[in-house]
């Protein structure tokens, strides 16, 4: 039961990390290899404001944290709306090869990572002297899971329905949707291509800060974290189909589970060392005959 | 006989002594800025760069005070100390590249690696190139090989390790043990060397196998299965300083009540991010202990705090390596171009520890582990973190 609580706490984060990673991909047909990057860039910029106004202001540490989420996410947007603007878009538009914003992709990576650690430094980082939005922990047989977490794993659903909601019903995620089947005839049709492309690109960077605010909670942040980040973005993208948000939610809680289930039970019988190697090879081998993920659509 | 074309040959070897002579002061001149380079490949950044960085600072920290006094005096020439720095990212093949530089710049005196996945692979390069070099590394064969050109810059945790858990067995009442490493070559090294050890002083090992892999951030799924086992002593074998804390907190979390320890140095204000939870935390620091610091490590204490704003505690013993290189130097000047002439002085050498109050002289050690003395000593400080910094535990000593 505990496995299945962790996995559960794990998929609910890595499902709202893939569906930044997803929604760019499919506005853009763009790789975003720095999405780990700016969940590395939300989880320090939370870190600055909590601190700021718990340490200096002192504001109750719920309403710091929260509204460092906030900055996180507000942060986050203004990035990526100008990578979009200013470095995206230029290359899409002068380059005739797709591969040019894979190159561009990762050098944003790198970029970040030299600024988050000129901003940050080395140091890991935590909520201020090590305390939590709610102590406590939640038992129930043989089942431990701290109420932060459940908080975090909470507000993380409710925003993955949120996400949901907002893409099907309102008019910037019909324009976004549209966009992503078919650029020429979202374009016909008389919607803004260029300010939908960057919006998404802003909306995609801010829940990937987002998430990075809300697991600086509890696991805190430093700044080798970006690249493990974005592989495991990768994974679930690909897992669940690029460019498909319910893809993306699927290969993030699928992962999570596996996670979960793998640490916990391998350890028994002496092949804790092998987790990994078994989730990407296990990857490998359903990729092979899926190409296209559980979701995805076979023509890419 | 003196005609044009004769004055203009005569002139031009004029010109030419002259510009000669000019060469020769200013070679005359630069004798008086000899400099030395000392050399450091080794991690500062990633979540292991606490280890490198420190050894950085401590090394510009007293490179500077003994630039200050005018630099050292080694035979008949005085140096000015000049640090040359490389960061490996805990990557070999860097490490590789990083000794490459080194050699080609002329330095023969290299700090560091920080890990064995560094200082193995660098060993070739060393003996080829002629350099001497001070890992932060565990893996024996860098120091057993005849002629090995690789000194121990530190207590290994096959040293250290005997020793904490006699000391927890008699003074906490620890009698079972469990361990947990990252997935990498140094930590799970460390680990197996620690199993050995608990093993050998008569500790139950519980858990020897649980890992997690680095960059992991959620601890709770592995030390959940560990912790269920109840070990007294939950050792975090080769643990990185920005993975501590959150190991901490999670076994905390997971309502573990026994000692938490771990051999490699750490960083106290990266602990501060685990709040409560490190408190109680064992791992090995330095000797600004009360007890040992002498007034010059007061001093370097001092001067490194206003270089740096913060002091890494570690820094005590990192400093070490930069002492015997010039220690020796000076004790044997020809060691300064020959490296060849440095290993043979290390045999004999001793110094009067600057660092430490009473009798503790700089030498190297190291024969009952390696067979012959490649190690230098520092003293042995095992450090016990509590609200916000260390306090020293006890010292001992390598058996």
């Amino acid at each position: 039961m505990e496995i299945v609580v962790n996995g559960v706490y794990l998929g609910a984060q890595y499902a709202l990390i893939a569906l930044g990673l997803t929604l760019i991909f499919g506005l853009m047909n763009v790789l975003n290899f720095a999405h780990g990057q700016m969940f590395v860039l939300g989880g320090f910029v939370t870190y600055g404001v909590t601190e700021r106004l718990f340490s200096g202001l002192h504001f109750p540490l719920a309403i710091a944290f929260f509204l460092g989420v906030i900055a996180a996410a507000l942060v986050l947007m203004v990035v990526g709306g100008l990578f979009e603007r200013l470095f995206f878009r230029t290359v899409i538009n002068r380059s005739a090869r797709d591969e040019s914003t894979m190159l561009l992709a990762a050098g944003t990576a790198f970029l970040l990572d030299s600024v988050i650690l000129i901003l940050f430094g080395q140091q890991q980082k935590g909520m201020p002297d090590g305390q939590k939005l709610i102590d406590g922990v939640f038992s129930w047989g043989s089942v431990l899971i701290a109420y932060d977490r459940i908080l975090v794993a909470g507000i993380s659903f409710i925003m993955i329905v949120g996400f949901i909601l907002y893409m099907q019903w309102s008019r910037t995620g019909r324009a976004m949707r549209a966009l992503a089947q078919d650029k020429m005839a979202a374009r016909l049709m008389g919607v803004n291509v260029d300010f939908y492309t960057m919006l998404g690109f802003a909306f995609g960077a801010a829940l990937a800060g987002i998430v990075g605010g809300l697991l600086f909670s509890v696991t805190g942040i430093n700044s080798g974290l970006g690249d493990p980040t974005s592989i495991k973005a990768f994974t679930m993208v690909m897992l669940g189909g690029a460019g498909v948000v319910s893809g993306a939610i699927m290969g993030g809680f699928i992962l999570g589970m596996l996670e979960s289930v793998l640490l916990s039970l391998l350890p028994l019988i002496g092949l804790g060392d092998l987790t990994h190697f078994i989730i990407f090879a296990s990857l490998m081998v359903f990729l092979a005959i899926r190409p296209q993920g559980l979701m995805g659509k076979p023509w890419g | 006989m003196l005609n044009r074309k004769n004055f203009m040959k005569g002139l031009s070897v004029s010109a030419f002594a002259l510009s000669f002579g000019l060469l020769s002061m200013s070679a005359a001149a630069n004798a008086a800025d000899k400099v030395l380079n000392v050399g450091f490949v080794g991690v500062t950044s990633g979540p292991a760069a606490a280890w490198g960085t420190s050894n950085v600072r401590s090394m510009q920290t007293r490179a500077d005070w003994l630039n200050e006094k005018g630099g050292v005096k080694i035979g008949a020439d005085t140096y000015k100390v000049n640090i040359v720095t490389f960061d490996d990212k805990k990557d070999p093949k860097l490490a590789v590249a990083g000794f490459e530089k080194m050699a080609s710049q002329g330095v023969r005196y290299v700090v560091g690696p920080n890990t064995d996945e560094g200082a193995i692979p660098a060993y070739d390069v060393a003996m080829k190139r002629g350099i001497v070099y001070f890992p932060y590394a565990f893996a024996k064969q860098l120091y057993t090989k005849p002629n090995a050109p690789a000194y121990l810059a530190m207590i290994a945790n096959y040293q250290s390790g005997p020793t904490i858990y006699k000391w927890l067995q008699a003074n906490k009442g620890v009698k079972k043990v469990a361990f947990v490493a990252a997935n990498d070559a140094d930590p799970i090294s460390q680990r197996d060397s620690g199993v050995a050890a608990a093993k050998s002083v008569g500790l139950e090992v519980v858990d020897g196998k649980s890992t997690y892999k680095s960059g992991t951030t959620d601890f709770n799924p592995i030390l959940s299965p560990v912790i269920k086992k109840n070990p007294d002593l939950l050792v975090l074998s080769g643990v990185a300083p920005a993975a501590a804390p959150l190991l901490l907190k999670s076994a905390r979390e997971l309502g573990y009540k026994g000692i938490i320890s771990t051999e490699t140095a750490q960083n106290a204000d990266e602990l501060k991010s685990a709040g409560s939870a490190a408190n109680g935390f064992i791992s090995l620091g330095g000797a600004s202990t009360p007890e040992l610091a002498s007034a010059d490590m007061k001093e370097f204490v001092k001067r490194y705090t206003k270089k740096f704003g913060v002091y890494d505690d570690e820094s005590n013993t990192k400093v070490y390596a930069l002492e015997y290189i010039i220690g020796v130097l000076q004790a044997n000047p020809k060691a300064v171009d020959n490296v060849d002439e440095f290993k043979k002085t290390a045999e004999t050498f001793s110094m009067k520890n600057p660092y430490i109050k009473g009798n503790m002289p700089m030498t190297f050690v190291g024969k009952g582990y390696f067979g012959q003395k490649n190690q230098i000593f520092v003293p042995m400080v095992v450090n016990q973190y509590e609200n916000g910094s260390f306090k020293t535990l006890f010292v001992g000593k390598v058996d």
